[in-house]
């Protein structure tokens, strides 16, 4: 038995709502079938199944938030056997501590956090108010701000405070737990009306939430993981400038020669040439989890596509080293179009082992990028201009296009770094062989 | 084809582009790529559009001679013209 669950899209998402259900209860599915529609601070996505068989049964109703790796529905896995006991709802994995109200004179000072506020008010809270009928205890005014700001439900946090009172790295020990979609022991709601969920087939577009409800969702997604990454990630950044007249003639020859509807946007020479010059350095293309570095388990290229309604997601380019020109730039239209048209996967937004953003189009000359963890690399592209530029001796004019490179320093150092452009600028010189 | 038929799919073609703006609101001598905020990526779209919806064919070479809409229906409307003689 197979278990469809709230995918983790991102380090930016602790929840997420499902929004429809593609399928019901006894409907045959197969792996790479978009099976739901989930929705996070950042959007809709479509939302494949992993597994081949059938729909056991739904858990989730429409509507519902839950935490990631809450489980949504089971697979009855082809060629498995019969369904084991049905599964009961969930409890949750343990009550809240009892609660111990500690008396603000009486928190000793390792509770209360240097940088909170003068106790004016109580230094110690209720996590819930007494009329939600919920079980309380205690928890720093910090703890609760970082709380709020990770999206972590205060309730499901076990202090190890006195008195079990939640101190700050209780609260970010929970935020940790929820990013590892394995940890997730949540309750889940079973209802009996889900195998009358009605089918919604279509557009990932439909949203549960109002348009003021998405922009401030997706600025404060933006927020908590570039907040994550200042917070986490030691950057260092290099830049260099490289010449690109070699690149745009043969960009200019070639698309003199293609239909229209066959041209290739200059993006695509640079991304190319980043999948490649990967291969050479594959120690910026993976993860930074626990205390190590992890390959990806391919070069998946996150494209940061900026929304016409403002904010941006980086759906991944899968394999982008195995694609020609071509396919990439079929690969790029795709995802920008459905980027743009709010009908991306969910595997796209989980998938990128590296950042590529592209400011060329407007006013900026470079970029130092800000990493998406758990990545480990993000590779900036700033617009191509014309400047002077010495060969031989003679100074003469060349279309320059400088990159950049923010890399996490726990996984290289700027050698890998300066390898990685030595690369990709030999790559950009040669464009009849990309 | 008259000027008025190329200037309407032009704003038809913006408009799908960018449904956020008022293409109608934008003046015959604004740079569209600044004003709508089209990148390269929208620009060619639009071309496609554009290609498919009246037969022209436009070269990169002649991008340049496309920044505004006054520029760009008079640019069509000369390719057009070719196109059907």
């Amino acid at each position: 038995m197979g278990e469809f669950k709230m995918p983790s899209l991102g380090a930016d998402m602790e929840k997420g709502t499902l929004v429809a259900w593609n399928v019901k209860a006894g409907d045959a599915v197969k792996h790479g079938d978009i099976i739901a529609v989930v929705e996070t601070e950042k959007g809709a996505f479509e939302t494949e199944c992993y597994e081949d068989g059938v729909i056991d049964r739904l858990f989730v109703e429409p509507g519902s938030t839950v935490p990631v790796g809450t489980t949504l529905a089971l697979v009855r896995v082809a060629g498995a056997e019969a369904p084991r006991a049905p599964v009961m709802p969930v409890q949750p994995a343990e009550p809240a501590p009892v609660p111990v109200p500690v008396p603000a004179a009486a928190a000793a000072p390792p509770v209360v956090e240097p940088t909170a506020p003068p106790p004016v008010e109580p230094a110690m809270e209720p996590a819930h108010s007494p009329e939600e009928g919920a079980a309380w205890v205690a928890v720093s005014p910090l703890a609760r701000r970082i709380a709020a700001q990770l999206g972590v439900d205060l309730s499901t946090v076990h202090g190890t405070g006195p008195g079990d009172a939640i101190r700050r790295e209780d609260v970010e020990q929970a935020a940790e737990a929820l990013r590892a979609p394995i940890h997730a022991a949540v309750p889940v709601v079973v209802s009996a009306a889900v195998a009358e969920v009605p089918l919604v087939h279509g557009s990932a577009g439909v949203s549960v939430r109002s348009e003021e409800e998405l922009h401030a969702g997706m600025r404060r997604a933006i927020a908590a993981a570039m907040s994550r990454s200042n917070r986490e990630i030691p950057h260092y950044y290099l830049s260099t400038r490289i010449d690109m007249s070699e690149s745009l003639r043969w960009l200019a020859e070639e698309n003199q020669r293609r239909p229209i509807q066959d041209r290739l946007l200059a993006a695509v020479l640079s991304l190319r040439a980043v999948a490649l010059a990967l291969r050479k350095v594959p120690e910026l293309n993976g993860f930074w989890t626990g205390d190590a570095y992890r390959p990806g388990d391919g070069i998946h290229i996150g494209f940061a596509v900026a929304l016409r309604r403002g904010g941006l997601v980086t759906p991944a380019i899968h394999d982008a080293d195995r694609k020609g020109l071509d396919e990439m730039q079929a690969a790029l239209n795709d995802v920008i179009k459905r980027a743009r048209g709010g009908r991306l996967r969910a595997s796209e937004m989980s998938d990128p082992t590296i950042t590529v953003t592209n400011l060329g189009e407007l006013g900026a000359e470079s970029v130092l990028g800000v990493i998406y963890p758990p990545q480990v690399a993000l590779v900036g592209f700033g617009r191509i201009t014309d400047q002077p530029w010495a060969v031989g001796g003679m100074l003469g004019v060349r279309p320059v296009l400088t990159a950049s490179l923010a890399g996490d320093h726990r996984a290289t150092d700027g050698h890998r770094g300066a390898q990685f452009f030595d690369a990709l600028g030999r790559l950009l010189q040669e464009p009849e062989k990309l | 084809m008259t000027e008025d038929d190329v200037r309407q799919a032009i704003v038809n073609g913006l408009a799908e582009i960018a449904p956020e703006c008022d293409p109608g609101a934008l003046r015959g001598t604004d740079p569209i790529r600044r004003t709508l905020d089209i990148d390269s990526y929208d620009f060619l779209s639009l071309l496609i559009g554009l290609h498919e919806r009246l037969g022209v064919d436009i070269p990169e070479a002649d991008y340049g001679r496309l920044g505004t809409l006054d520029e760009m229906v008079a640019y069509v409307v000369e390719r057009v013209a070719k196109v059907e003689r």
